[in-house]
């Protein structure tokens, strides 16, 4: 070793001058004590539960908590609960638990309003197929998702109105009409055979909730994807006219969206064309949809890589099968779960309809509390219980598709 | 090949012929002309069937009304305002703040729950973070509407009446009116107390200038954060005691029916705020976590690298770099709670909807003016938060590298 460096040495070795603020560690650490149990639930417990004096602590209160809550909702929600009955008799006497009675008794309404129940078929077989087609569509492995898409956005729609709604006096006699010119005898059978007319103020329950979340989907996707076009668009008349859109609807409460569509759209058209009391606050309701579905699309779109885009271009695509064949198929995939996502928020707003006068799932538990054969100290609760079990089943389902797919996403992104 | 074919292969390709609507800058030009005509045309009519509307149906054009008595009343109002003498545009303003109050609130205690909830989630206690995993999935996946609906109808309707009030400690009773508590009057000279604690926070924000120039030259700390406390503590408490504790209660009292004297919180409002807050906690709570987790772990792990204790570690290298994944979804969450405080009509909690776009609408008739002004108002506030939401992203995005 040369002289200089062992000099060196020496010099770090001893006292070194320093500022008194500036910590320098003198000694070694204290030696730790040995790890204690490693294995076994004993030790999952001291490391989960009683890792420091703190966690102890939390944990016990935890505990105390859970003494004190869970048996009394067991005891509410089981124990203590009404099964059947035939009125809200035996759920008024005191101690009494859920009155599950009441649900059993009210079923029937809150899943049709008052569709009349000799039709009910109707409304069971539309939900039948939306189910059977959005499961072929949300399937990951499922096959001719093209074909599947073209009839959830395109034939169901048309289907299911027809379903719902029937043909009314004047399509009957439309169509009879047009029978009679062409002679045609298969069209008068269907004019004669048509389904009878349900008006809207019939419908009711957790159909009509299912029909405003399914027209908001099949609406927003569409139209999401246009308004997320036109935003990233380097046409200035469509970015601005789109950008306004969606930034003054996200601004605002679906409330006064809902209160827009029901007292201003009336006034927007001749008083002749005036839109169906459902219809109003189903445009608000795709509407509001819409432009949060624009801003999910939009994050998409800007997930694809430049180099997509180029690349299409320098083939020669032009802008609509840029769009079509390359940049839509990757960046719709990356949103899906964002999707999902917006379709749970959708589903959990449909509750507003109940503002403009329309009977979904939740106004219709909501009205029926009052019934005077039912009415009790349980039966609110028992009624919000039931129809937050039925929102929690769906949205939580959901959100745990769009988890399994970020996790599916993020393995196909891997390689 | 023949030989033209060959000479016609090898000659310069012309450019396809493509028809001039088709091409260049006229394409762009006519559907775009062609796009503002179709929103022009549709404006423009929509204005003409409005205005034909509303003169066949007999309704204001203008807003006169906003100058006329409103002849109904509000329980709850943070200015006064009486059935008689109030106009319309009042009712705007009161249930304007009513709005502003609830969100306000909500957004204090939807954040404090919300962080609390976020860490247990994280918290490396297993039952801990398993409670907060089902509060947050139960919250998250019912709609805000039916948790207000349960809190108004089945949680606070069924307390007892006035007389069988809930008494909880402090002179505070609970009941199916709502919730009453003791009032604070305050005496003379009660605002030398607020002029002393002005005084205390101007001084504290000096100090803590000095302790900064104090740290970065010389490294010293001095335990400025204290002596804040103390200052903020002490001289109010002082100027209180010299003013002679100006400071009364007065305290509610079951009078016939209901209570008199003391404050009365409506049932209403503790719905709304309740149901706001918990709803808004579960997602500030996602946040949160979200946050905390983005900050890479090799950070905290260079912290203790360096001899931070683990809290100055969370608060010096944790907390900033989570903050800046936090706060610009976290204010979409505090828009969020201010546009869900509409449901407030849900419950009959007098805010601008309820009051407003409700009681105000049906009385004049003038949908299309009030509608308008509600939505300009919540867009207003929107714009506002995100264009100070943009400013904060940029003064971020120039600290990083």
């Amino acid at each position: 070793m040369s002289e200089p460096h062992a000099a060196a040495l020496s010099a770090r070795n001893a006292e070194p001058a320093r500022p008194p603020h500036v910590f320098v560690r003198a000694g070694g650490a204290p030696d730790l004590p040995p790890p204690g149990l490693v294995g076994g639930p004993l030790a999952w417990a001291q490391a989960n539960l009683f890792g420091s004096a703190l966690s102890a602590a939390l944990t016990l209160a935890s505990l105390a908590f859970l003494a004190w809550a869970l048996p009394d909702l067991v005891r509410w929600l089981l124990l203590d609960a009404v099964w059947s009955a035939p009125d809200g008799e035996a759920c008024r006497r005191p101690g009494a638990g859920a009155c599950w009675a009441y649900i059993g008794a009210k079923l029937e309404f809150f899943a049709y309003g008052s569709y009349p129940r000799e039709m009910t078929w109707r409304v069971d077989l539309t939900l039948a197929l939306g189910a059977a087609l959005a499961v072929w569509l949300l399937w990951p492995g499922a096959r001719r998702k093209g074909l599947g898409l073209a009839l959830f956005f395109g034939a169901y729609p048309l289907l299911a109105l027809y379903l719902l709604h029937g043909l009314g006096d004047y399509a009957r006699a439309l169509l009879g009409g047009i029978a009679a010119l062409t002679g045609s005898a298969t069209l008068r059978d269907v004019a004669r055979n048509a389904l009878p007319l349900v008006p809207t103020n019939l419908w009711g329950g957790i159909f009509v909730s299912l029909l405003v979340a399914t027209v908001g989907i099949v609406v927003s996707l569409p139209l999401g994807v246009l308004l997320a076009l036109g935003r990233r668009s380097k046409a200035p008349v469509a970015r601005f006219l789109c950008v306004m859109l969606i930034e003054i609807v996200r601004g605002v409460p679906l409330i006064t969206v809902l209160f827009m569509a029901n007292t201003m759209l009336p006034l927007f058209v001749p008083a002749e064309w005036s839109p169906d009391r459902l219809m109003r606050p189903l445009i608000g309701v795709a509407l509001f949809a819409s432009v949060y579905m624009a801003e999910v699309v939009r994050g998409g779109l800007q997930a694809v890589p430049k180099g997509q885009y180029e690349g299409a271009m320098a083939l020669g695509l032009s802008w609509t099968n840029m769009m079509r064949l390359i940049v839509l198929p990757q960046a719709l995939t990356i949103v899906i779960p964002g999707v999902v996502n917006s379709f749970i928020a959708l589903f959990k707003d449909t509750t507003l309809v109940a503002i403009v006068g329309i009977f979904d799932f939740l106004r219709a538990v909501d009205t029926q509390r009052l019934d005077p054969a039912w009415a009790g100290p349980t039966i609110s609760a028992t009624g919000y219980v039931f129809a937050a079990a039925f929102y929690f089943v769906f949205c939580f389902g959901m959100s745990r598709y769009s988890l399994m797919m970020e996790r599916r996403l993020a393995r196909g992104r891997r390689h | 090949m023949t030989q033209a074919d060959a000479a016609q292969a090898h000659a310069p390709l012309e450019p396809p012929r493509v028809p001039f609507w088709r091409a260049g800058w006229t394409k762009g030009a006519l559907w775009q002309g062609a796009l503002l005509a179709a929103f022009v045309w549709l404006a423009w009519s929509a204005v003409e069937n409005t205005a034909e509307n509303m003169r066949l149906r007999g309704v204001p054009t203008d807003f006169s009304f906003w100058w006329r008595p409103a002849g109904f009343d509000v329980n709850q109002t943070l200015i006064p305002f009486s059935s008689s003498s109030s106009t319309y545009g009042e009712a705007f303003l009161v249930g304007l703040l009513n709005t502003l109050l609830v969100a306000a609130l909500g957004v204090v205690l939807a954040t404090v729950l919300g962080f609390l909830i976020g860490v247990a989630r994280l918290s490396t206690n297993w039952i801990v973070a398993k409670l907060a995993a089902v509060y947050v999935e139960v919250i998250r996946n019912t709609p805000l509407l039916l948790q207000l609906l349960f809190w108004y109808n089945a949680a606070l309707k069924p307390l007892p009446n006035p007389r069988q009030s809930v008494a909880l400690p402090g002179g505070i009773y609970l009941n199916n009116r709502g919730l009453f508590a003791p009032e604070p009057i305050f005496g003379p000279h009660f605002d030398w107390t607020l002029w002393a604690l002005g005084a205390a926070v101007v001084v504290s924000l000096g100090l803590r200038a000095y302790g900064k120039r104090l740290r970065a030259t010389t490294s010293r700390r001095p335990p400025m954060g204290r002596i804040a406390l103390a200052l903020m503590i002490g001289l109010p408490l002082l100027a209180f005691l010299a003013a002679g504790a100006p400071l009364a209660w007065s305290v509610p009292e079951l009078r016939g029916f209901n209570f008199q004297g003391g404050v009365r919180i409506y049932p209403e409002f503790v719905a709304l705020l309740l149901g706001l807050s918990l709803y808004t906690a579960a997602f500030i709570a996602e946040i949160v976590r979200a946050g905390v987790l983005s900050v890479s772990h090799g950070q905290s792990e260079a912290a203790a690298a360096l001899g931070l204790p683990r809290g100055r570690a969370l608060r010096l290298v944790v907390i900033p770099q989570a903050m800046r994944v936090v706060v610009p979804p976290l204010t979409n969450q505090y828009l969020n709670l201010t546009k869900n405080s509409s449901l407030a009509v849900f419950v009959g909690y007098p805010d601008l909807v309820q009051v407003f776009a409700g009681t105000v609408l049906n009385q004049t008739g003038a949908a299309v003016q009030v509608i308008s002004i509600t939505m300009a108002v919540y867009l207003v506030i929107s714009l506002a938060t995100s264009a100070a939401m943009n400013l904060y992203n940029r003064r971020m995005a120039l600290a990083e590298r």
